[in-house]
């Protein structure tokens, strides 16, 4: 009998292990699949778990007896004058009503510890100032708890290790359970994180400065690169003369959308700063720098978006005697708009997201206030995230992972519309 | 930059509109008045529209020239700018008006001016160029005036603390860029190791095995990692894979801190990977149909059409997309300045702390010392040297990938 070579046992060994190998093959590939988007699920799950606790903050309710004698007399108050008023003292007296029995100095410096010492005055003077009146009457007040005790709320802070390393006491833990059971504690929705400019007592910290910085710089640049990046594309695309120094231009651009971020920060510090004698830390250099990173990016995604619009269309409108720049204008650059401004989104999301040349440019600086204008000191939700998160305290760690959550937020929306603008401008052609 | 200088671009704008519609209306009204009083046949060369057009174009020109003539060479005189752009605008819209005529070729000039505006932008990329190697270049030159470019490329040693006074004994740091680069390359090959398998892994698994359904969920949600900002993998590496690391080694008896070579590398990896997967992802679908079906035919597996046909054929795209990875991994700043570390330790052992180019790009510059210091020019030397290698591995690879496709890199 004659067996077909194919069907020896030594050629089925052989088929045996050829399959073999495509199978494990295969399960490479599918690992490498499963081990992308496990990352991305590690990264995200780690952000929720340590972010997601920040979004509310605990709360201490107290009655304040607003003292004459803590204030200026009557006839030498001014918003001056208010604003120095000794409400430190009038926020320890309204901690210790609630604990009569509290007597040492040393433990009254412990129960003061207990609530957010800046954000205690802070309130009572934004409060003086706005309506002077209520000095001398007695008003609630509902200030945020200090870092400690809102972390050990949140139980982030374990009440069995040994005192001792723990900074926060079992004295301060028994006077925090009283006031819980007497209801003077609450835990709220944390809209310091979102109104409040930075601050050094992460209780108090929020990211408004870096946000309206961020957008400060984000508006700045896609003024700045739109134009340059679609004039740039559509001159290449069209009217550029074919020949070496185009190839060379678009080399070039290519080049800059590949060239590290950083280094347009160095460009930003020895042209911006240096030669035109700009500020440092402010929104409009970081504009201005972040437009010259985006616009390669902004010229790449016009440029395939020209190249999808059919050619029927301009030589359509050529052959009914259009100029070459009214056919290019009126015919292939509407009908390209789509892929531009999805391409000038994403470019956008790219420069929100983008940190290591605002470093370069001194966007670093610890800013407590809101800016106002392009020309203030300010800095951006990266670089935010960024400081906060070289503290290592877990009040701080939080508050970061919490910044990112909303960084990503963002980003997905700005996605988001890119998707939805793509869809819904293509559909009208 | 005062607010003022704002509000006078705002003029310019508003000028140049307002020409536009006056100058255009003009054009308008005489087209009519022609068409009813004049010869039967009087025959624009242009359009109402590209009289107004013109006149915006050449206000805003005027407008924006007078504005950067007068912010280069005479700063803060305000009031003689406003003039001057009130009447250079003025005069410039006038000129406009005294063309507006049925032979005058608006249209034609509008042109121009449009074409050259946009020469002009694109000149802009060329600029920026120019603008970073030269100002890399003159800063690095006075850097090498202190510390000679041989010493900087063979130091071995890497400690810029300069003293704060310039009086101070033994003032001068050691400037030597063999362990920052050293340190720099251990990373990258990390991130490599990682990115590169598991990218190409993916790339073949999505084109070769994946159902359409399959590579229509995978392939987003890989491209989400493209679009996470560097500092945030940076803190993912400071919080969560550093300490795993450093858990894991523990339990193995080996000591690593938590900031290490291994958790920056690692982490680089996972934000590299969508660019190998969807560099490769495209070169991979370029490989003519014909030499899959051929092999096919042969009774080839897929895998072994994919090991001995499709990727020999794909291999320079392939090797282009690594290219660039590496680029990138160079480059990269924030994951390393964060979970890296910054002592510029001579080692070959991933476990230890180590230091990279932009690590050091950022401690130098991030001080904020006055700005001749050699410290601060150190800076733009190791600069240089970034966007130099950056620069050759781009353009290898930027010439071979463009042959798969337009290369876009956001």
């Amino acid at each position: 009998m004659n067996v077909s070579q194919h069907m020896s046992d030594k050629a089925r060994k052989h088929l045996k292990s050829r399959y073999a190998k495509e199978r494990r093959f295969r399960f490479y590939g599918l690992s490498a699949v499963l081990f992308a988007i496990a990352s991305l699920g590690w990264l995200l799950l780690s952000l929720f778990a340590t972010g997601l606790t920040a979004f509310q903050e605990h709360y201490v309710t107290l009655e304040a007896e607003m003292t004459v004698s803590a204030f200026a007399p009557p006839d030498q108050r001014s918003v001056e004058t208010l604003r120095i008023a000794d409400y430190k003292s009038i926020v320890e007296n309204a901690i210790e009503a609630k604990f009569p029995d509290v007597r040492t100095a040393g433990e009254k410096d412990l129960l003061f510890a207990l609530i957010s010492e800046s954000g205690a005055t802070d309130h009572l003077r934004k409060r003086v100032v706005r309506n002077p009146d209520i000095i001398g009457s007695k008003i609630v007040m509902t200030v945020p708890t200090s870092d400690q005790v809102d972390q050990l709320l949140k139980g982030h802070i374990d009440r069995n290790v040994p005192e001792a390393r723990r900074q926060i006491s079992d004295q301060q833990i028994l006077w925090l359970d009283d006031l819980r059971a007497r209801g003077a504690i609450k835990k709220k929705f944390n809209s310091i994180l979102f109104f409040n400019p930075d601050s050094r007592d992460p209780e108090l910290a929020g990211i408004a400065s870096a946000a309206v910085g961020s957008v400060m710089i984000v508006i700045i640049a896609f003024i700045l690169a739109l134009p340059i990046g679609v004039g740039a594309a559509i001159y290449l695309d069209e009217f550029a003369p074919r020949n070496r120094l185009r190839d060379w231009v678009e080399i070039n651009i290519n080049n800059l959308a590949a060239v590290p971020s950083i280094i347009f920060g160095l460009l930003g510090l020895a042209v911006f700063i240096n030669i035109f004698g700009f500020q440092r830390s402010i929104p409009l250099v970081g504009g201005m720098v972040l437009a010259l990173r985006a616009f390669p990016t902004i010229v790449i995604a016009t440029r395939a978006a020209l190249r999808s619009v059919s050619p029927a269309m301009v030589d359509g409108a050529l052959s009914l005697g259009a100029s070459h720049v009214q056919a290019v204008f009126q015919q292939k650059v509407p009908q390209a708009m789509p892929g531009i401004l999805t391409g000038s989104i994403v470019s956008m999301a790219l420069v929100l997201g983008e940190t290591a040349p605002l470093l370069m440019i001194g966007m670093v600086a610890f800013v407590t206030e809101i800016p106002t204008t392009v020309t203030d000191p300010a800095t951006a939700l990266p670089v935010q995230i960024f400081l906060w998160s070289e503290s290592p305290e877990r009040a701080w760690s939080e508050r970061t992972a919490a910044a990112i959550l909303i960084l990503l937020a963002i980003l997905m929306t700005m996605n988001a519309l890119a998707i939805w603008l793509r869809s819904r401008l293509g559909k009208r052609r | 930059m005062e607010i003022i200088q704002l509000y006078t671009l705002l003029l310019i704008g508003v000028l140049s509109i307002g020409g536009f519609a006056y100058n255009r209306n003009v054009a308008r009204a005489s087209v009519r008045a022609l068409r009813q009083s004049g010869p039967a046949e009087t025959r624009w060369h242009s359009h109402p529209n590209y009289h107004g057009y013109l006149t915006g174009w050449s206000v805003a020109l005027v407008g924006f020239g007078l504005f950067i003539i007068f912010n280069l060479v005479f700063p803060n005189q305000v009031a003689l700018q406003t003039v001057s752009i009130l009447l250079g605008t003025s005069l410039a819209g006038l000129l406009v008006f005294k063309k507006i005529a049925p032979a005058f070729p608006a249209r034609i000039y509008t042109e121009r001016f449009i074409k050259t505006t946009l020469l002009a932008l694109s000149g802009l990329a060329i600029l920026t160029t120019f603008g970073i190697v030269f100002s890399l270049i003159f800063e690095s030159l006075r850097f090498f005036a202190d510390v000679p470019l041989f010493d900087f490329l063979t130091g071995l040693k890497w400690s810029p603390q300069t003293a704060v006074r310039s009086d101070q004994i033994g003032s001068s740091g050691a400037f030597g860029a063999v362990p920052v680069l050293l340190g720099t390359f251990i990373i990258m090959a990390i991130a490599i190791g990682v990115a590169g398998p598991v990218g190409l892994m993916i790339a073949i698994y999505l084109s070769e095995y994946a159902s359409r359904r399959m590579r229509a969920i995978v392939k987003p949600i890989i491209e989400i990692l493209a679009g996470i900002p560097t500092v945030v993998f940076g803190f993912f590496a400071l919080l969560t894979v550093g300490p795993a690391i450093r858990n894991l080694t523990d339990a193995l008896g080996i000591a690593v801190p938590t900031q290490s070579a291994l958790s920056a590398g690692v982490v680089m990896g996972v934000m590299i990977i969508p660019l190998i997967s969807s560099l490769s992802d495209d070169v991979i679908n370029a490989v003519p149909r014909s030499l899959r079906d051929g092999a096919y035919a042969l009774g080839a597996t897929k895998s072994e059409t994919m090991k001995q046909v499709i990727f020999p054929s794909a291999l320079p795209g392939i090797m282009a997309a690594f290219l660039l990875a590496i680029s990138r991994a160079i480059g990269e700043t924030m994951i390393v300045v964060m979970a890296a570390g910054r002592a510029a330790n001579l080692t070959g052992n991933p476990f230890e702390s180590v230091t990279t180019v932009t690590v050091q790009i950022v401690a130098l510059l991030t001080g904020g010392p006055e700005f001749d210091s050699t410290k601060t020019l150190a800076a733009f030397a190791l600069g240089l040297v970034l966007f130099a290698i950056t620069l050759i591995l781009n353009i290898i690879a930027l010439r071979t990938v463009r042959k798969y496709r337009e290369v876009s890199l956001a």
